[in-house]
């Protein structure tokens, strides 16, 4: 019976050991130059609704509502750099980036799907004490605040027909592409907005976890259903962007709609703190 | 690398590559054939103004009165040029500055004037071959001109159709100079306009010029593409490029999306446009999405009659086409060289804008997106 506490006990200590020894965080040792933080606090704004809307068969602007977030949202100051990434790369956690040559490690990482977004945000996770992960459209466009672009086409036309419609969205893409595109530039570039985050709504658009969905409302404007499509997600940047998730360059655009975004990379928001069994599943796992 | 000089030493080593009647007549100097006079002091003449593409200098669709000789001036110009919106550099050599060089625009029995300058600014020698011209290798032969120099040729517009010209200075200049920017197109119409396979005269609205370009950028050992001080230091790796007949890109009007967005073609429900669409180099099929060409003279050769109703038309590497279509339908058209992978991946795609009404007619959405389950599943069943 003793004998058999003592083992417990044991057990215990040992746990306690593996696990504190585990559960220390990596970053010190990964030095990563991306994890300068904004809080933005809580607060609220009028915020477009992202994804399609059709309102008795015909497409019309997505709905304005106001948004309120009651606790602050902390976000990185600078996109995920070119290093960091490759950090995560060379831990075999995260896929290389196709068609990007070699670019100084300061750089923000482009050519980022948004499945490479995501895998880097569980290895940032898994080596942290926090939960990181990508900011929802809305969260995106709240810190965004000015440098956070309405996309409705807010058309003074009344019934306005399919054509119409699609030739206003294009001129208005048009203008919308009045972005720098050239080359990746150096981080802060593109100035930082009032929040002081930097590069946003630059010549790299950035993964929201959204997905595209489609909205049906009937004449009198009452919601019959939506369509969630998760293979697409928003990039959001200048104007919103859907692409499916494994795109790492989106350039090519279309056959015939609108201007495509010119680089797809990514920041993270930093959660609360990670919970004893999330990091012991870590563990398992090991 | 290569110096101006040697750029120079190359090019003339090169004109000594081409046939021996040019040799003969001078390693050095252009050809200068000796001949009787033509008198041509009773034709008219007329000076025209060129546009940059992709539009087109003012014309007459039906020649008014006798054939005439029409004056036109272009400068080569050598510069560096943006093919992209990401940086990517070319050093371009151009027939009056812009990629393709401007349209011109005669009819049958005209004869075609151009004065061609070399200034003192640019580092190599160049001609120009007509592919619409006679003997003399297209004018080529006849109009090699140094930097600082300027030559006049005159050449009898005897073909009515869409031709190529470029600029062709000899042996392994000549594919380098094309794929450098240097070609351009001119349309000799029938004194009596276009016709169709019934010989009824057409017309049409408007002229958009498609000059599509093949360029071959060598990248560096990180996979930037590189960037040049002058042409002549580019060559050696271009031609390294060249040579494995894969484009970096395909471009219309000598950018990636050079007639998109704000630069899209304009067109109304009801307007009759001629797409000419020309190569210079490599072969090529154009298409336009949503719409069709109604009359096409896919080899560009207004004395056969056109093609109705096509899809997609082929305009052989070397040669220009015409396409003329009503818009019927409101939208956004893309007009794409349909190896979809060059269109969108490299850059071969233009976009026209059109507006007007929309026919329900041709076409209605007669339902939009919805979805659907086991209900709709259920009445679509078989009994």
């Amino acid at each position: 019976m003793k004998i058999s506490y003592l083992f417990f006990v044991i057990g215990i200590i040992f746990i306690g050991v593996t696990t504190k020894v585990a559960f220390e965080s990596n970053l010190d040792v990964l030095k990563l130059d991306s994890l300068e933080m904004v809080l933005v606090p809580g607060g609220s704004f009028m915020y477009r609704q992202s994804g399609e809307y059709l309102k008795d068969d015909f497409p019309i602007d997505a709905p304005l509502t106001k948004v309120k977030f009651e606790k602050f949202l902390e976000i990185m100051k600078y996109q995920v750099s070119v290093g960091d990434y490759e950090k995560c790369v060379s831990d075999g956690k995260c896929e290389p980036r196709k068609w990007q040559g070699k670019q100084d490690e300061k750089l923000p990482a482009t050519g980022i799907s948004f499945n490479n977004a995501l895998s880097y945000a569980q290895w940032l996770t898994k080596n942290s004490d926090y939960v990181w992960r990508l900011p929802t459209d809305q969260e995106w466009s709240y810190v965004a605040g000015s440098k956070y672009v309405d996309d409705a086409l807010k058309s003074d036309k009344v019934n306005l027909s399919i054509s119409d419609r699609w030739l206003e969205k294009y001129q208005k893409y048009a203008e919308f592409n009045f972005s720098p595109v050239g080359k990746v530039s150096i981080r802060g570039f593109f100035g930082a907005n009032e929040n002081g985050i930097y590069d946003l709504s630059g010549n790299i658009w950035e993964w929201t976890s959204d997905c595209y969905n489609r909205t049906r409302l009937n004449a009198s404007g009452i919601e019959l259903n939506t369509t969630n499509n998760c293979g697409v997600r928003i990039s959001a940047g200048s104007h919103r962007a859907y692409i499916s998730s494994f795109i790492q360059d989106a350039r090519g655009g279309g056959c015939s709609v609108g201007a495509p975004p010119s680089y797809l990379g990514f920041r993270l928001i930093k959660d609360g703190k990670r919970d004893v069994i999330s990091r012991f599943l870590d563990l398992t796992r090991l | 690398m290569m110096n101006r000089r040697n750029a120079l030493k190359s090019a003339i080593f090169a004109t000594m590559a081409v046939p021996a009647l040019i040799q003969k007549a001078s390693a050095e100097e252009a050809f200068t054939p000796v001949a009787e006079k033509v008198d041509l002091s009773k034709f008219k003449r007329k000076k025209i103004e060129l546009v940059k593409p992709p539009f087109v200098h003012e014309h007459d669709q039906v020649a008014k009165g006798a054939p005439s000789v029409v004056e036109f001036e272009m400068t080569i110009v050598e510069k560096e040029m943006e093919i992209d919106d990401e940086g990517t550099m070319l050093q371009a050599m151009t027939f009056d500055g812009s990629v393709p060089g401007p349209l011109m625009v005669v009819h049958e029995c005209d004869y075609v004037e151009l004065t061609l300058i070399n200034p003192e600014s640019n580092s190599m020698p160049h001609n120009i071959d007509f592919h619409a011209a006679t003997g003399g290798l297209g004018g080529g032969a006849l109009t090699l001109v140094n930097p600082g120099e300027l030559t006049v040729l005159r050449f009898k517009a005897t073909r009515p159709g869409t031709f190529v010209y470029h600029c062709a200075p000899g042996g392994p200049m000549i594919p380098w100079h094309v794929v450098s920017g240097m070609s351009g197109a001119i349309m000799i119409l029938p004194r009596d306009g276009l016709k169709d396979p019934e010989g009824k005269s057409v017309k049409y609205d408007t002229v958009f010029y498609i000059g599509e370009n093949d360029l071959y950028i060598p990248k560096d050992e990180d996979g930037e593409y590189k960037r040049y001080e002058s042409p002549g230091d580019s060559y050696s790796d271009t031609v390294e490029v060249m040579n494995g007949l894969i484009p970096s890109h395909v471009v219309f009007n000598g950018k990636v999306g050079a007639l998109t967005g704000d630069n899209a073609l304009k067109s109304k429900v009801g307007e009759t446009v001629l797409f000419i669409h020309s190569q210079a180099n490599r072969d090529t099929r154009p298409h336009l999405i949503g719409g069709h060409g109604d009359l096409v003279w896919e080899t560009g050769k207004f004395n056969n009659p056109p093609e109705r109703d096509l899809e997609t038309w082929f305009i052989r590497g070397g040669s220009a086409g015409a396409a003329l279509y009503r818009f019927r339908q409101p939208g956004v058209y893309a007009y794409v060289n349909h190896n979809l992978i060059e269109a969108v991946n490299l850059g071969a795609t233009a976009h026209v804008v059109v507006e007007g009404e929309w026919n329900n007619d041709l076409m209605e959405q007669v339902k939009a997106p919805i979805a659907f389950g086991q209900s709709y599943l259920g009445k679509k069943a078989l009994p």
